[in-house]
């Protein structure tokens, strides 16, 4: 138990905290903190998969978290009818001379020897494809985005439950995962963070630019949502009647019949908005109980210790017999899987897709910062940092707010530092986060809560 | 004539834009390369640190324009570029000594050094934030044009016209001369020679008598300048913003290690590598196919092999190729 004590006490700290935020601020805000909390709480538990069980340093977050989101939309919106058939056809032809070429080029890879013909042969499949692929999928993009551009021009999704996209973000994740780690994992610590990163700003630009899939940057709205919608909690009879019970002696108090509905009016709308953040908190927390579980039996299981030994002494691991390649290709997948799993639940909980807000400083850099504040190799350490980092990056500005009008107090209010330091006062979120990081790094380079190695 | 027609097609819209964006990005990859071959890490802070330089130069060519000093035809930019390196020198040697130095003299494995200058970058965006404020920022006065459009059409005769920006021209000269002087620094002084013997290899450097705070010191000096003087010139021509900035330190990186990190001649031609690729994959050649073939092959598309919207993307997909198939870079990395 004595173990347990600075995990259970670091928890408490920051439930603590998101506590006092519902009481000063509002209870809607420090749920939607809480819900951010959790998604980033997922991010850094597969970033810690593989930085910290297996020393891989992956910068690319930012493009599987994309992924993820863009699973989202193809899982859950309506099919479009119209664009399925004025591009339907040729667009899977093209899936099709995709899958084509990638089994042909496996072909040859596998049954010619490596020579300059081989070479020849890959290139020319290569060119012959892309060709191919220009001259069928130009004029059905055309046709495609032509459908109603204010509102679909894309070809819509699947149109299953949205739950369900958890899991295929995940996959597409893990896809993803595969052909990167065959290109990028040789490389060295460094190469493979700037190669990661690249990576992921060409998936990103990717899914921004080709509107015929996720509309691009003209974003999705109005996704489903495996939660109830406020506007329908707010006519149900039952939760009107509930919500009057749980105020009962704040409405005894009104004066008057009209006042009274009033009040009560005020209260289902606020009611109905955590009502709903407490839906997607109880579906997240279960996603993170699980994820926790898992990742612990795993770490503490003899695949975990192996890792662990590959991390620490590659050359050791490999010459007792343990396939490195291997190892790493899969903990890559893994990780990136979870990665994008938060994806989809991220864009779950906003109901919006939005490809232009993929930027690498809040998807792979704050993520990062998570990982190594809240302690490498320890999954209570990770999700930790989630909550901590991310509840620093929403309270830093109010917080900065705050001192700049205690330390200005004695300028009038016309004083242009004053107005130009309140104005700046959202990007002291930046100067926090940058300088957490530095002095963990300097004094506690283990984070928070640290590795911890149960001998067995 | 066509052909001339042609040539100046493709000079107007490709050659000179690829050889501007290429000499800002070169600068910046001899940045990242120095850091890279002597401190031995990679610099996330890159494009913040570009960033920081340039938002003094804006300050002070505000405040220059406001006692009404300027610099004639040329940019006042030009003239503040002095007082913004001092400024960028100072603060690398501050963060420096209050960041790098702990990790260097503990000989902390690159990655540790990589994840401190995310948290460099982390503050130095504060920083300018702070001060200056995200918005888009335009700082250039002077001539805008060395060479008009219609001006050159009158001169010669021809058909289509050739644009030539003041800060196309400023750009290439400034970044010849930077180069020049910085190669033959680290070529021919001896402290160049001692820090090419520093990033070579670092026991034998010791043992043979160079002061290694001297080479960190020279080194983060040489960063400061060219990571200013390159910051400039972008947003020169350009415009300055400190989100695009940072930005920038992508396709910075990835010239770099085409050209092969820790080599700066590598990175110089790394730059230029990533600019020409950038831009000639995304140019629609129609205009220049029009002057040059037959009238029967006339093309009706574009003929556009990928659409603007992927330059970014190309930079890293030639990064992602040369990694896989040569991963020490075009030329011969990590030597200096």
């Amino acid at each position: 138990m004595r173990n347990y004590l600075n995990i259970i006490i670091a928890y408490s700290i920051m439930m603590l905290l998101i506590i006092l935020v519902g009481i000063f601020q509002s209870w809607s805000i420090a749920l939607t903190i809480f819900n951010y909390c959790m998604i980033s709480a997922v991010m850094t538990l597969g970033a810690n998969i593989q930085w910290g069980y297996a020393g891989l340093i992956n910068f690319g977050i930012m493009g599987y978290t994309a992924l993820g989101g863009l699973a989202v939309v193809l899982v859950s919106v309506a099919p479009v009818p119209e664009a399925w058939s004025v591009g339907g056809v040729n667009m899977m032809t093209c899936l099709g001379i995709i899958i084509l070429m990638i089994f042909s080029t496996r072909y040859i890879l596998k049954n010619i020897q490596k020579s300059n013909k081989r070479n020849y042969l890959i290139a020319g499949i290569i060119i012959v494809g892309l060709i191919l692929i220009k001259i069928i999928a130009g004029p059905a993009i055309e046709q495609i985005e032509a459908v109603d551009p204010a509102k679909t021009g894309f070809l819509g999704g699947l149109g299953l439950p949205v739950l369900f996209s958890w899991i295929v973000g995940g996959l597409f994740a893990a896809g993803l995962a595969f052909v990167v780690g065959k290109v990028a994992l040789g490389l060295r610590a460094d190469y493979l963070a700037i190669a990661t990163l690249l990576i992921a700003e060409i998936v990103v630009s990717i899914i921004k630019h080709e509107d015929w899939l996720a509309r691009g940057v003209k974003n999705v709205i109005g996704l489903k949502r495996p939660a109830p919608y406020e506007i329908d909690l707010q006519t149900s009879p039952w939760f009107i009647n509930l919500v009057e019970k749980f105020h009962s002696a704040k409405l005894d108090l009104a004066n008057s019949f009209s006042e009274r509905q009033d009040i009560l009016n005020q209260l289902v709308i606020d009611a109905s908005s955590v009502y709903v953040k407490l839906c997607f908190a109880g579906m997240f927390l279960v996603v993170v109980i699980i994820l926790l579980i898992i990742t612990q039996k795993a770490l503490y299981s003899p695949w975990g210790r192996m890792m662990r030994a590959i991390r620490d002494n590659e050359e050791a691991a490999s010459a007792m017999g343990k396939n490195v390649v291997k190892q790493h290709l899969f903990i890559f997948i893994l990780g990136s899987a979870i990665v994008g799993i938060a994806g989809a639940m991220m864009v779950t909980n906003d109901g919006l897709f939005t490809p232009g807000s993929y930027r690498p400083m809040r998807y792979t850099f704050v993520i990062w910062v998570m990982v190594i504040v809240g302690g490498t190799g320890n999954n209570f350490g990770a999700i930790l940092g989630g909550f901590v980092v991310w509840f620093l990056w929403v309270e830093a500005a109010p917080i900065a707010l705050f001192f700049i009008n205690l330390f200005t107090a004695h300028l009038p209010e016309t004083n242009e530092i004053k107005i130009h330091l309140i104005n700046s006062a959202p990007y002291f979120r930046f100067l926090l986060v940058g300088i957490g990081l530095l002095l963990i790094m300097r004094f506690r380079p283990q984070g928070i809560i640290p590795e911890k190695i149960i001998k067995q | 004539m066509d052909l001339i027609n042609a040539v100046i097609v493709l000079l107007n819209y490709t050659i000179i834009p690829a050889l501007t964006y290429g000499s800002q990005l070169a600068l910046g990859a001899i940045f990242v390369t120095l850091i890279y071959g002597i401190l031995r890490f990679a610099n996330f802070a890159t494009g913040d640190m570009m960033s920081f330089g340039t938002m003094f130069a804006v300050l002070l060519t505000y405040y220059f324009q406001s006692i009404g000093i300027n610099f004639g035809f040329l940019p006042t930019a030009l003239l503040t570029i002095p007082f913004a390196i001092f400024m960028m020198i100072l603060y690398m040697l501050l963060i420096d000594q209050t960041v790098f130095k702990y990790y260097r003299i503990k000989k902390s494995p690159p990655v540790m050094l990589a994840m401190v200058s995310v948290g460099v970058m982390f503050v130095t965006q504060a920083i300018i934030r702070i001060i200056i404020g995200p918005t888009d920022r335009r700082f250039l006065d002077g001539e805008k044009f060395i060479l008009k459009a219609t001006e050159f059409k009158e001169m010669t005769g021809l058909a289509e016209g050739l644009t030539i920006k003041s800060t196309q021209m400023i750009t290439i000269v400034v970044t010849i001369i930077v180069v020049a002087i910085m190669f033959w620094f680290l070529n021919k002084t001896k402290t160049g020679t001692s820090m090419r013997a520093y990033s070579d290899n670092e026991d034998l450097a010791l043992l043979s008598g160079i002061d290694p705070k001297k080479v960190v010191l020279i080194t983060w000096i040489i960063a400061g300048i060219l990571a200013t003087i390159g910051g400039i010139l972008y947003g020169l021509d350009k415009s300055y913003r400190p989100f695009v900035y940072f930005n920038n330190m992508l396709p910075i990186f990835a010239a770099a290690i085409v050209g092969g990190i820790g080599n700066p001649y590598g990175a110089f031609f790394g730059g230029y590598v990533i600019a020409f690729a950038e831009i000639f994959l995304t140019y629609a050649y129609k205009r220049f196919l029009v002057y040059i073939l037959p009238e029967s092959l006339e093309p009706n598309s574009l003929m556009q092999l990928l659409s603007t919207d992927y330059k970014f993307a190309i930079s890293f997909s030639i990064l992602v190729i040369v990694l896989i198939f040569r991963p020490s870079g075009i030329f011969e990395g990590k030597r200096i």
